[in-house]
């Protein structure tokens, strides 16, 4: 399959990790492909992105364009090119 | 000189200065405010508290800031109603409402949240503050900003009910409404933070926000003549205000303030939106997000950043949750309303709602005290009451057509009475 090249938005908290960049092109054909990708290039971003192996950290939420990852199917959600993935923290509110 | 000792991660337990500061470097876990209890013995009282402002700021001493307050002078300390209609009608023996649809200046629960993030905001330099609010938030931001000069920008679902748009404009905020439900506002909202230099309240001074939300507890025990209540009944949206009266409630066990009665937390959210309940009902430790449909929208938040730490303290203080439908809600309005004179938003009827069923479920015995948490007033979403009320008949101002109309009401002909 061919990879897919998406565009990930960085949160600001996790910016030192990955050379002050506000986003990363980057390939891969689902979204735990394109944040695998993500890690190995940046191996500090991985540590705080991951409880453990292939589970995110719990007040991460990782939406595929407009929608959490969690409505579709999870790091298995297919990406296709020009896709856009952020990473936001959870955050209070009401 | 506060008895704030640091910021501490609540996933991983790191520390960092109390200082402007997110979500945690490692994990990005949310920050909480952590005190140095041992040097508040002695002089954190029940004497000390007493001789305070008739506030909020009252608990000064176990909130985050440094210097003076700079808003919410008169909010909080609202009031603790022993509800014994509402309780002779459920056949329970000791109820109280915790009534903060009568806070000021905004009529919810809210004010207690944003008199310490404001006053965070001055202290810290900022000049604007912003929300993302599904509507009692932005209206607390915008009075509250207007009181301390600030510049208020405010984020709602493009949805709100028609009455809270009116009421937070009128403070002059900047209001962007977004094409999306609340969960949607917040992730924008999360985005701008990390791009304009403004205090959002609920993202960056998030940490400092939430610790107003225990005067909601503090107060719910002083006004009990120091001692908890067994059971509380507090609503879920984005799940900050149940942790934190559990942690107020054992702030004052801790400083032998009050007696520990071993205090059970029960979560209420609406059928239409009920991820947390969903999840202590499945004996779940996390939650799965839902696309929110109900009519309780101030609550309406599929992804509630603190819905674990609502899960926590319900199971660890060993009590439940519960969830009513849109119908209930609205019923449960009207029986509030009717029995004690509180008329509440469709938030604080879901409450109401969820406590009757723990109660008839045996969750809340029926001889022991509880309190259900009102945090929202229901003028502001009034519509959602039309057609609720009895009608409203019209008639010439004639009294022998007003006899008339007393004729046709049950309960109102007075018997024998003379009609000529």
């Amino acid at each position: 399959m061919m990879a897919q090249t998406v565009t990930v938005r960085i949160p600001a908290a996790l910016r030192p990790q990955v050379g002050d960049h506000e986003s990363i092109q980057v390939g891969g054909g689902t979204v735990g492909a394109v944040l695998g990708a993500v890690c190995s290039q940046y191996p500090d971003f991985g540590k705080r992105l991951y409880k453990s192996e292939g589970q995110l950290n719990r007040f991460i939420n990782v939406y595929l364009n407009d929608e959490d990852i969690r409505f579709l199917d999870n790091l298995d959600t297919p990406v296709k090119a020009g896709d856009e993935l952020s990473i936001v923290p959870a955050i209070a509110g009401g | 000189m506060s008895f704030v000792s640091s910021l501490q991660c609540k996933e991983c337990g790191a520390r960092y200065p109390a200082e402007l500061r997110t979500v945690c470097d490692h994990d990005f876990g949310p920050l909480e405010v952590a005190y140095d209890y041992e040097r508040m013995k002695g002089k954190v009282t029940r004497a000390s508290i007493e001789a305070g402002p008739r506030s909020l700021w009252r608990y000064r001493d176990l909130l985050p800031i440094e210097g003076e307050p700079r808003t919410g002078l008169r909010s909080g300390f609202t009031p603790l109603i022993k509800a014994d209609r509402l309780a002779a009608h459920l056949g329970v023996h000791e109820l109280y409402i915790k009534d903060d649809s009568a806070n000021y200046p905004t009529l919810s629960y809210k004010d207690r949240v944003v008199s310490v993030a404001v006053s965070k905001a001055v202290e810290l330099g900022f000049d604007t503050v912003g929300c993302a609010s599904t509507g009692n938030l932005a209206h607390a931001v915008a009075a509250h900003a207007a009181m301390a000069g600030l510049r208020a920008f405010v984020m709602i679902p493009h949805d709100l009910e028609e009455g809270k748009m009116v009421a937070m404009g009128v403070f002059g905020p900047q209001v962007v409404r977004i094409a999306g439900n609340y969960d949607d506002v917040n992730r924008l909202c999360s985005q701008i933070a990390d791009k304009y230099h403004w205090a959002i309240v609920n993202v960056n001074l998030r940490p400092y926000y939430t610790e107003g939300a225990k005067t909601h507890g503090f107060e719910i025990a002083e006004q009990l003549g120091w001692r908890l209540p067994r059971h509380t009944v507090l609503p879920v949206a984005g799940g900050t205000i149940l942790p934190k009266v559990y942690k107020a409630y054992r702030e004052l066990i801790t400083l032998g303030l009050v007696e520990d009665n071993e205090p059970r937390m029960h979560a209420a959210q609406a059928a239409g939106c009920n991820p947390v309940v969903q999840a202590i009902e499945q004996g779940q430790s996390d939650f799965k997000p839902q696309k929110p449909n109900t009519i309780a929208k101030s609550i309406a938040i599929g992804n509630p950043a603190d819905g674990p730490y609502v899960i926590e303290a319900v199971r660890s203080s060993g009590g439940y949750g519960a969830s009513a439908s849109d119908e209930e809600i609205l019923e449960a309005v009207k029986l509030l309303a009717r029995t004690e004179g509180i008329f509440t938003e469709p938030a604080g009827g879901t409450t109401l709602a969820a406590a009757i069923k723990l109660i008839e479920a045996g969750r809340i015995p029926r001889d022991e005290s509880v309190c259900v948490c009102i945090t929202g007033n229901g003028l502001k979403t009034a519509q959602v009451m039309q057609g609720r009320v009895e009608a409203l008949p019209t008639i010439p101002a004639r009294l022998a057509q007003f006899d008339e109309l007393i004729e046709s009401l049950p309960g109102f002909a007075p018997a024998g009475a003379a009609t000529a």
